[in-house]
């Protein structure tokens, strides 16, 4: 008999294949143009680095309380957002309620936080999950504008700053999914007039910018209601927003749902699982999963889309920052006003994108269609 | 494979499915034509015939995932008409394989096998999982369970797919071209399975071209060919005495490969 065959011994990759070396060898110096890139960009960090870091932290002021303590510094004048940083968080929310604000925050990430943990069980996160989403606003309603139980009514025309762009964001996202999934599976509906509705509902929507949605909603539609009916200025923005938002959903999701291969719906059917069913359980599962960036680059433009309702006159964070620069005590703060705003709306708009991917990673069940 | 003795076992009388002149056309296309089919209780049928000769549509019409046009369909005495709730009713007892598995690759194995009996029959979960298991056990691959599809062989995720349809507890089975999509060395486990099945006397009918599972377990051979059943008889005079020129040159091509 012959001897069984050995299997040649696996060798080390060669040493400029691995390692620090390997790395910077393959992704900043693999070819001439390369280099020339990555030392340009070098060149581009240091000369930017520096002065952004003197400008933000080193030659900045952080202490006082007035502007005439940043007079001596040539850096960031941090003091101007710190002066403003309630009325950025609040708006023109009375000083006195705020707490129910901080409440209804605390309430949130308290209603959140074990659908995010890994110890809580899985069954028991959709059912958490919908008594969130059905019986959270109540209460944040109630307790924002008050008016009942002794609270003290506060009008919506009082919101503003980061709270009001959180509710417009949370609103908008929590309607457009729900409302473009139905249009989405509308739109390829076997029932003429649903998909006619749909298709027509999505173009109209997809058609106008943002602006003029809004700009319709609080200058047109007063218009067109009797006289005296009137309702919230804000109410009106949020319909806009979720409407506007649901047809941009509604095509991404769509997107997802051409990508289910028919064996799946026809797998679904055969078990005898209904329309209804068959989607819910099977179908939409996995089109939301394949198009989670597409659901997230949506609600990222949302997030930032937000800060169109100055143009309605509400005092959003952008627009509530504004506002602060053109303060005739502290005219000049600009940079430092819009620099922050735009930290703030970074850090939620990376913590979402983070979170998907993460959500992705997740729900990988090591199948690609 | 072992060797049950379909032709001997006495057939039921009782009709299991029932297809009188069924019509259907794509479009201008007549996909079938003039099908007439009657399967009995405890019957197992092989349909055989080139592609695109209307072998999977007919077997796709009795759970109506294609309409048809003309004719009438009877599965188990309950006429297949285009009601939505009577198709859903006919399906839940009509099992299904198909070519390319279909398992849903978001759920495990075991939630792939529970997931209709829970919501179509309304099982509570754990009797679903019970029920699952003992279906898993019998295709071989109580191990995989809670395991993602993706991560399965093609033999076992088609095996997984068996026990899916038989955890609905269907009085009919039916096959379309189960092992086509399998790497050779995986067809013998499929079709072990398939004949397990048969043993214990389950209604099958099955697309495949796999003869030699014809010859052993089917009561009945069929051949189509152009949307028409051009012959039909038991395995051992269709493979031996085949009536019609178009059999015989179907057969010299696929035996003699």
């Amino acid at each position: 008999m012959a001897d069984p065959h050995v299997p040649h011994p696996d060798l080390p990759p060669p040493a400029s294949a691995i390692g620090a070396l390997g790395w910077l060898r393959r992704n900043l110096f693999s070819s001439p143009f390369n280099v020339a890139l990555t030392v340009l960009a070098l060149y581009l960090l240091l000369t930017l680095i520096p002065p952004l870091l003197r400008w933000a932290l080193l030659d900045a002021t952080w202490s006082g309380d007035n502007r005439e303590a940043c007079a001596a510094n040539r850096g960031a004048c941090w003091i101007f957002i710190r002066v403003h940083l309630d009325q950025f968080l609040y708006g023109f929310y009375p000083e006195a309620q705020r707490w129910r604000i901080n409440t209804v925050v605390l309430l949130l990430l308290l209603g959140a936080a074990p659908l995010f943990i890994r110890t809580v069980p899985a069954k028991l996160k959709p059912r958490l999950g919908l008594g969130l989403l059905l019986v959270y606003p109540i209460i944040a309603i109630v307790l924002l504008k008050g008016g009942v139980f002794g609270l003290v009514a506060v009008d919506t025309s009082s919101w503003g700053g980061l709270l009001l762009t959180l509710v417009i964001a949370g609103v908008g996202m929590t309607a457009a999914l729900p409302l473009g999934v139905l249009l989405a599976l509308g739109r390829r509906s076997d029932m003429p007039a649903i998909q006619t509705l749909c298709v027509t509902f999505i173009e109209f929507w997809r058609g106008v910018p943002l602006i003029t949605v809004l700009f319709m909603s609080s200058v047109m539609l007063p218009l067109f209601l009797p006289a005296g009916m009137n309702f919230d200025k804000l109410l009106r923005a949020l319909i806009g927003v979720s409407l506007f938002q649901a047809a941009y959903m509604a095509e991404v999701v769509r997107g997802g749902l051409q990508a289910i291969p028919k064996g799946q719906f026809e797998a679904a059917a055969a078990l005898g699982l209904g329309y209804w069913k068959s989607m819910l359980l099977i179908v939409l599962p996995q089109a939301l999963k394949l198009v989670i960036p597409g659901i997230v680059n949506t609600f990222i433009a949302l997030f930032k889309d937000t800060s169109l309702v100055l143009i309605i006159g509400l005092f959003d964070l952008m627009n509530i920052v504004h506002n602060a620069t053109t303060n005739p005590e502290w005219l000049g703060f600009s940079t430092e006003g819009y620099v922050f705003a735009a930290a703030v709306y970074w850090l939620f708009c990376f913590g979402i994108s983070r979170y998907s991917q993460n959500l992705e990673k997740r729900l990988h069940t090591g199948h690609k269609h | 494979m072992s060797e049950p003795s379909p032709t001997s076992a006495p057939l039921s009388d009782q009709v299991m499915i029932d297809m009188q002149g069924v019509h259907k056309w794509y479009g201008t296309f007549h996909v079938l034509k003039d099908i007439n089919l009657t399967v009995r209780k405890g019957e197992r049928i092989v349909i055989c015939g080139p592609s695109g000769s209307g072998k999977s549509t007919t077997i796709r019409c009795i759970n109506h995932l294609e309409a048809y046009q003309r004719g009438r369909i009877m599965v188990d005495s309950q006429a297949l008409t285009n009601d939505i709730k009577q198709i859903e009713r006919i399906r839940r007892e009509v099992g299904m394989v198909f070519q390319h598995f279909n398992l849903f690759p978001h759920l495990t194995v075991l939630e792939n096998c529970t997931l209709a009996p829970i919501w179509v029959r309304k099982l509570p979960r754990q009797a679903a999982a019970e029920i699952a298991m003992r279906y898993l056990q019998r295709v071989k691959i109580p191990e995989q369970a809670n395991k993602y599809p993706g991560q399965l062989s093609g033999g076992q995720q088609q095996r997984v797919a068996i026990a899916r349809s038989l955890c609905m507890n269907p009085k009919i089975m039916l096959f379309d071209e189960p092992t086509s999509a399998l790497d050779p060395e995986m067809i013998k486990e499929v079709l072990d399975t398939m004949v397990a099945l048969a043993e214990d006397g389950m209604t099958m009918i099955c697309v495949t071209h796999e003869m030699g599972f014809a010859k052993t377990v089917a009561h009945r051979v069929i051949f189509m060919d152009g949307g028409e059943i051009i012959e039909q008889n038991a395995p051992a005079l269709f493979f031996s005495q085949p009536e019609s020129e178009r059999t015989k040159l179907f057969l010299s091509q696929i035996l003699h490969h």
